[in-house]
């Protein structure tokens, strides 16, 4: 049954591993010249930075992210609606056990969509740490760019590490779940495409923040910390912690209670410097302080290992559907 | 008798729908068996049911005596040629003859190979380039070559344009004849069934109209041509299957008490001449069919 599987998946692998091999040739060839860049330069890195990597730090960080959704459309979603269309379902199940069958196909796909995704995640991950590094030292003073988001950040977490292997072991195996219960290739790619933004919102908005529980830190408002003002007075500021993840703030009073800025607090950075200072100044004698929740940079291994986890349970749930929605197809 | 296949009361809806109900059916083994029923009778869902593809809503089924789909050794008993005799359009000939012989554990690559070979089909060659007579080949041979007790053949050759059809069939009896093999083979066509089968199976409407050896139910049949048929009083000893109403005489098939030997059957209105297998499908068929299709 292996030997079937990978009959069929060989050219789909060929090309896929084929693109990954090109990037990855690419990522070994400029590598080398960006760490020695790192190492010569200090504080101005980033802006040293050639416009080419640039632009390949973002390309191949998309790449990490697009990975597991790929796999899982192009790989999975039409698995079994490809033989249900073309009725060699009924070939294959009269010679091998349906649960066989499947097992062969999700095993052997599974464990090639999370080779994938990982070469690339560790491609990636080795070329971009001179730059992720720089930005996680420098957060808060960065140049204007593209090169701003720590690795800890929602965009970029799901781009580095190993988070990658879970997300595209889910995704497959959610793809083939899906081409198993809708039956038609195309509606099956769309609801994975929409399960894929759901569960990638959903884990960074609703789950990610309360793996480990978050820390707090009271920031006095200043000039240099100062992001933006709202409108309606609600303000945000960066926190003296490189690298971390910021996932809420609020302004809070000398009792410690959550309020929001004096009217005022707008035309602080508007004046010259010396009125600014003061303004700043009487904000902070006031009591007035911006309480920060975060996770540290530290925990990105922390957080890596157990959103990989999460997903590898959740893929084991979903392989488990399946079989068993399988067994019951068309019967 | 031994039977291959075994159901009783068997059923299978589909939502609202039945495809089968009520199926009460023995098919013996040893026996080159011809399944032949109008569309819609339940022929593939039938035989589907028997190898395991889908399971029964209502009823038993026991094939080669075991629970269709039970497991590799029940798979392995059963050889399945599907409708539109699937393969996988991107394997060659060859890579269909290595997928057997990965997925079967009684699989002879010999017998397979020799198929192969004897009917001309070029082992790297794609199954997507393959006619759809070749194709239909390659798929009885993936079902012989498991060495199956039992061999189902869905509308094989339905698809088939004749000359295609016939090499098929010829395969089909040669590769059958002195083999310990029993057969299912469905059709609507008496004519395809009449070349390969020695046993006959006439199905509408999920129920069984008449099954036999086919040699048995021609003896036993006769077709009266008389002008103005009564089915009701018809001389004692014969009894009528339809009565076709066309023109100045009446002609109906009927059955004999006794097989119908020359002289044996008691003299009457009319005459008494051998009766085609087709004729007789046929007249079975139209017995629970609508006037309209009785007149067709």
């Amino acid at each position: 049954m292996i030997w079937l599987t990978w009959r069929q998946f060989r050219t789909q692998a060929a090309v896929t591993f084929g693109v990954i091999a090109v990037l990855a040739a690419v990522l070994a060839a400029t590598g080398p010249q960006l760490a020695h860049l790192s190492a010569g330069s200090s504080n101005d890195f980033l802006s040293r930075v050639s416009s080419a990597d640039r632009s390949l730090w973002v390309i191949a960080s998309l790449a990490v992210l697009a990975a597991p959704a790929l796999t899982g459309l192009f790989w999975g979603a039409p698995l079994i609606t490809r033989e249900l269309d073309a009725g060699t379902y009924r070939l294959a199940w009269t010679q091998t056990t349906r649960t066989r069958w499947l097992a062969a196909k999700l095993g052997l796909l599974g464990l090639a969509a999370m080779a994938a995704a990982g070469l690339l995640s560790l491609a990636v991950t080795w070329w971009a740490r001179p730059i992720d590094a720089a930005i996680a030292v420098h957060q808060g003073i960065l140049p204007p760019g593209l090169l701003v988001f720590p690795r800890l950040s929602p965009e970029m977490f799901a781009a580095r590490g190993i988070v990658p292997l879970g997300y595209a072991a889910f995704f497959f195996v959610l793809g083939v779940t899906i081409g198993v219960i809708v039956r038609r290739t195309l509606p099956a790619m769309a609801l994975l495409l929409a399960a894929f933004a759901v569960v990638q919102i959903g884990m960074t908005t609703f789950v990610r923040p309360r793996l480990i529980a978050p820390e707090q830190r009271t920031e006095v408002i200043s000039a240099a910390n100062l992001l933006n003002i709202n409108v309606n007075n609600s303000i945000t500021v960066v926190a003296s912690e490189p690298g971390a993840w910021v996932s809420g703030q609020h302004t809070v009073n000398a009792a410690g209670q959550a309020v929001k800025t004096p009217s005022w607090v707008l035309k602080c950075p508007a004046r010259s410097a010396a009125a600014s200072r003061a303004c700043y100044a009487r904000l902070a004698r006031l009591g007035y302080r911006q309480q920060v929740t975060f996770q540290p940079a530290s925990r990105f291994w922390p957080l890596q290992r157990d959103e990989t986890a999460i997903y590898l349970v959740l893929t084991i749930a979903a392989a488990g559907l399946c079989t068993w929605w399988t067994r019951r197809l068309l019967c | 008798m031994s039977t291959v296949l075994h159901a009783r009361g068997l059923g299978k809806r589909y939502r609202r729908r039945w495809a089968l109900s009520d199926c009460t059916l023995d098919i013996p083994a040893g026996r080159v068996v011809g399944l032949v029923g109008p569309n819609g009778a339940g022929k593939t869902t039938l035989l589907s049911l028997a190898a395991g593809l889908l399971r029964p809503t209502a009823g038993t089924i026991e094939v080669c005596g075991g629970r269709p789909g039970s497991g590799r050794d029940q798979l392995g008993r059963v050889g399945f040629v599907a409708q539109d005799t699937p393969a996988y359009a991107s394997l060659t000939v060859a890579d269909h003859l290595r997928l057997g012989d990965r997925l079967s554990r009684s699989w002879d690559s010999q017998l397979a190979r020799d198929r192969i070979r004897r009917l001309g089909l070029p082992p790297g060659q794609r199954a997507g380039n393959l006619s759809g007579g070749q194709r239909a080949q390659l798929a009885l041979t993936l079902a012989i070559a498991k060495r199956p007790e039992l061999l189902i053949l869905d509308e094989p050759v339905a698809s088939l344009d004749p000359l295609a059809r016939d090499a098929f069939l010829r395969d089909l009896r040669d590769t059958v004849a002195g083999q310990q093999l029993s057969v299912v083979h469905s059709s609507h066509l008496v004519s395809d069934l009449e070349r390969v089968c020695d046993y006959l199976i006439v199905l509408v409407a999920s129920r069984v109209q008449v099954a036999g050896e086919v040699t048995g139910l021609l003896a036993r049949h006769r077709l009266l041509t008389a002008p103005g048929i009564d089915p009701a009083a018809l001389p004692a000893g014969l009894h009528a299957v339809s009565v076709r109403h066309s023109g100045p005489q009446d002609t109906a098939v009927v059955r004999c008490d006794a097989p119908a030997g020359p002289g044996s059957v008691p003299a009457g209105p009319g005459a008494l001449s051998p009766v085609g297998l087709e004729d007789l499908v046929l007249a079975y068929m139209s017995q629970s069919a609508p006037a309209l299709e009785v007149a067709r």
